[in-house]
């Protein structure tokens, strides 16, 4: 009884999970399987599609006499780079109606015309023609012949299923590609995102967490950023940095804070002098940043918030009995408390800021040093069309993800250990 | 000792008083005031003297007579120390003084004897300076996204800092570029779409996310821990590193430029964080009931829909909303996917309007503020479920 029970619950729980296992399976995991096969791959977005023969028919009337009718097929490769082999053509015509001279290519049996056009190069062409007459020299009706559409097949490979495999998009991407820089602007974009993130998520968590009025609607407020739409924020953002008149950059020369605007999203680099020392800022790098630190870290502040509210009150009135400071009782109380929470922000973060698209892609397009290797990924793809290219690229993104990964529940790991 | 709290806090508050007169300021310069310095050092002198006059009187005078009457003299100076302004920006600074000098009203010199009185008030000013200065620098492009879709492309050029509305414009004047983008952008198809294809993912989200998380609570089968750990892993995979794939197979299927595609990978992309939300509540569901339910000989079917989802309201409610905003702010999958005007979802359409120098950007604007609204309305509405909804779903953005 109880085993035929459990065979029942185990038949109910997969077809209960099954869809979204299947779904999820075809959308996410297949995909990323298939840029391994197509990082293999030389092939360009122009290749994607699969070829077919196609025609488009033209029928005419020849003279005066209506019991004859020209047919005219115009035959064509859809593919500019292929060839389709085997080509089959077929066409019905009406009871009565025969052709006259047909092509050797072809035969008429059962009121069908089958021709064997064997194969057909890249860009194949051919006006193809056959007259019909009408056995008993009756008028054919025209819009009957017209209605009926040719049917044509043919093997072509799909360009994504051939077995010929090349390692020119990953030597590609490591030697031709400046990969140094490209791994260097995604390991810092990625890295001052994330701390910034935290940073001020602790800032505003811990502000909110005070005894202030009106404390909710300020946690709302500060996560306007986070529930906003990308596009709106990003635009947002752009038309207020714009360097010719963009809001921030007329407000700045209006108080005589700057005197030339500066071009926050466009220049590479800005020469700062602090106490004499020269350096190198990455500006527009630093500049998106700042947006993701400004969109992203309600969210460090959303998690930190939840944890400090959970801290027992009871302490912080103990180390006021004890004479402690406000520095010393963050110091000793609050940061101890939430060391767990933070280091988990971080690692997620971490790899979400890595594979970050949008916000560099509407803010600056790639341009002025931030290409990052998300962004690389889009470039290869679909600017420059070359899809094996942007797969490599993406096999690369998927290796660090694994191995930040690993990392990471390696470091959960021994600190559920020490625990 | 006590005077070095003194220095300190003079030092404090009057820094934190500069800062809300600059953004004051700053708002007054964009209202179309011809303001060219901020005159730090001045308002930063007469506000340490009103700290200073503030600890001195101490109790001698009732507190609201006295915040009255030094915000009032305060006001008259700062006045006299500025450009010409008109008496809405003057009225401005007293009623922020107001608040300021309300602050400091726990402040005498009796009190600056106590211990670590000095990093309480550098922490309660940095609070306040804090609050003020996170509030300002989140609205601030939120406001001038609203107030640019108002004014013209011509107006911003000419002063790139007057945001100011003119009010005695006609209300169709006002409001031209939502017309505008109405009309001649076909803003109206877009939303219609936008709206389609985020209410459809929720729909078909939960039909596939409420059995699956049922089965991955409460029963047990082989491989439902590797379902469970593998599902946290697989949010994850970014969506950039699908794209290609799904391109050229979408592509091939004929899957592009249609709102099913969308669907699909929109709903696939939303399921893991679903299920995983939904089983965790479904968990805290107890058994009890649901043998109630089997002894009424109902059967898995009859006990998700009478029994699991009325008491899991809620946390369905806080799946659907996520959902909802993942799928309306979605922008990568509908960049790639969607190349016809035809079947632009919003952020798309307006990607695609920025793509044209020529657009004026207060259309630009108009439509941000229009994809925006929603989401906005939609958080503050229900922000309690929304913000339970972030929190489990955002190992996942």
């Amino acid at each position: 009884m109880s085993d035929s029970l459990s065979k029942l619950e185990k038949r109910t729980a997969y077809t209960l999970v099954l869809p979204a296992v299947l779904l999820v399976f075809a959308i996410v995991l297949f995909p990323i399987f298939a840029n391994v096969w197509i990082s293999f791959k030389d092939i360009e977005l122009k290749d994607i599609r699969i070829p077919e023969p196609r025609a488009k028919k033209i029928v005419k009337s020849i003279s005066e006499n209506q019991s004859e009718l020209k047919i005219i097929y115009k035959l064509r490769n859809s593919s500019l780079i292929q060839e389709i082999r085997n080509v089959q053509f077929q066409d019905k015509f009406p009871t009565n109606v025969s052709p006259v001279n047909l092509d050797s290519r072809c035969n008429f049996q059962s009121k069908k015309v089958v021709c064997n056009f064997g194969n057909w190069q890249a860009k194949y062409r051919e006006n193809f023609e056959i007259t019909i007459q009408n056995n008993n020299g009756e008028i054919i009706d025209k819009k009957i012949i017209k209605s009926q559409k040719p049917v044509l097949s043919g093997k072509a490979d799909n360009p994504l299923l051939t077995t010929n495999f090349t390692l020119e998009n990953f030597k590609k991407v490591f030697y031709e590609n400046n990969f140094v820089e490209l791994l260097l602007t995604t390991f810092y974009f990625t890295f001052f995102g994330t701390v910034g993130a935290i940073i001020f998520g602790i800032l505003a968590a811990q502000l909110v967490n005070q005894n202030i009025q009106g404390r909710t609607y300020m946690r709302g407020i500060l996560l306007f950023p986070y529930v906003g739409p990308v596009v709106a924020l990003a635009y947002t953002w752009t038309l207020l940095l714009d360097p010719n008149s963009g809001t921030l950059n007329a407000l700045l020369v209006n108080f005589n804070i700057i005197e030339q605007p500066i071009n926050l999203l466009g220049q590479k680099y800005i020469t700062m002098s602090i106490l004499g020392f020269e350096f190198k800022l990455r500006l527009a790098l630093t500049t998106v940043i700042f947006f993701e630190i400004w969109r992203y870290f309600p969210l460090a502040f959303l998690f930190i918030l939840a944890r400090l509210q959970a801290i027992p009150q009871s302490l912080y009135e103990a180390a006021e009995v004890d004479g402690a400071s406000p520095i010393q009782k963050f110091i000793h109380i609050t940061l101890p408390q939430i060391t767990a929470i933070i280091s988990i922000l971080f690692m997620i973060r971490f790899i979400w800021n890595f594979n970050k698209f949008e916000d560099i892609f509407l803010l600056t397009g790639g341009a002025s040093g931030t290409r990052t290797l998300p962004i690389n990924v889009y470039q290869q793809g679909f600017a420059v069309s070359d899809i094996g290219m942007g797969s490599a690229v993406s096999i690369v993104i998927v290796m660090l993800l694994l191995s930040f990964m690993i990392i990471y529940f390696r470091l959960i790991g021994k600190r559920a250990n020490e625990v | 000792m006590k005077f070095k709290s003194l220095a300190i806090f003079l030092i404090v508050s009057s820094f934190f008083l500069t800062c809300i007169l600059s953004i004051w300021k700053i708002m007054a310069t964009l209202q179309g005031l011809s303001f060219t310095n901020l005159n730090i050092t001045p308002v930063f002198l007469i506000g340490i003297l009103l700290s200073l006059t503030f600890v001195l009187i101490g109790n001698k005078l009732n507190n609201l007579i006295k915040i009255l009457l030094l915000s009032f003299i305060f006001s008259i100076s700062y006045f006299y120390l500025n450009e010409t302004s008109p008496y809405w920006y003057i009225f401005g600074v007293f009623l922020i003084t107001l608040f300021f000098t309300n602050k400091l009203k726990k402040y005498n010199m009796q009190s600056l004897k106590e211990d670590f009185i000095s990093e309480k008030i550098i922490f309660d000013f940095i609070t306040l300076f804090g609050i003020v200065f996170f509030a300002f620098v989140i609205l601030f492009p939120f406001y001038i996204m609203l107030v640019t879709s108002f004014k013209t492309q011509i107006a911003l050029l000419v002063n790139p800092l007057d945001f100011s509305l003119d009010f005695t414009k006609s209300l169709t004047e006002l409001f031209k570029s939502y017309f505008v983008i109405f009309e001649t952008y076909n803003f109206g198809r877009y939303i219609l779409i936008s709206s389609a294809v985020s209410i459809g993912t929720v729909i078909v989200t939960l039909l596939f996310a409420i059995p699956a998380a049922y089965a991955v609570a409460r029963l047990n089968f082989f491989g439902k821990n590797f379902l469970s750990t593998s599902i946290l892993i697989i949010y994850m995979f970014p969506a950039i590193v699908l794209v290609i794939p799904l391109y050229t197979v979408f592509s091939q299927l004929g899957l592009r430029n249609s709102i099913f595609g969308l669907l699909i990978v929109y709903t696939a992309t939303t399921l893991p964080v679903a299920i995983y939300m939904l089983q965790g509540y479904f968990k805290s569901i107890p058994k009890e009931i649901e043998d109630a339910g089997i002894m009424d000989g109902q059967n898995w079917f009859g006990i998700i829909l009478k029994i699991i989802i009325p008491l899991s309201l809620p946390a369905i409610a806080s799946v659907a909303l996520y959902v909802f905003m993942i799928a309306w702010n979605e922008f990568l999958f509908s960049l790639m996917f969607l190349d016809s005007p035809k079947s632009f979802t919003l952020s798309r359409a307006i990607q695609y309007l920025s793509g044209d120098a020529e657009t004026p950007r207060q259309y630009l604007m108009a439509g941000s503020v229009i994809v925006t609204l929603p989401v906005l309305f939609i958080f503050i509405y229900f922000e309690k479920y929304l913000v339970s909804g972030l929190t489990a779903g955002s190992v996942k953005e």
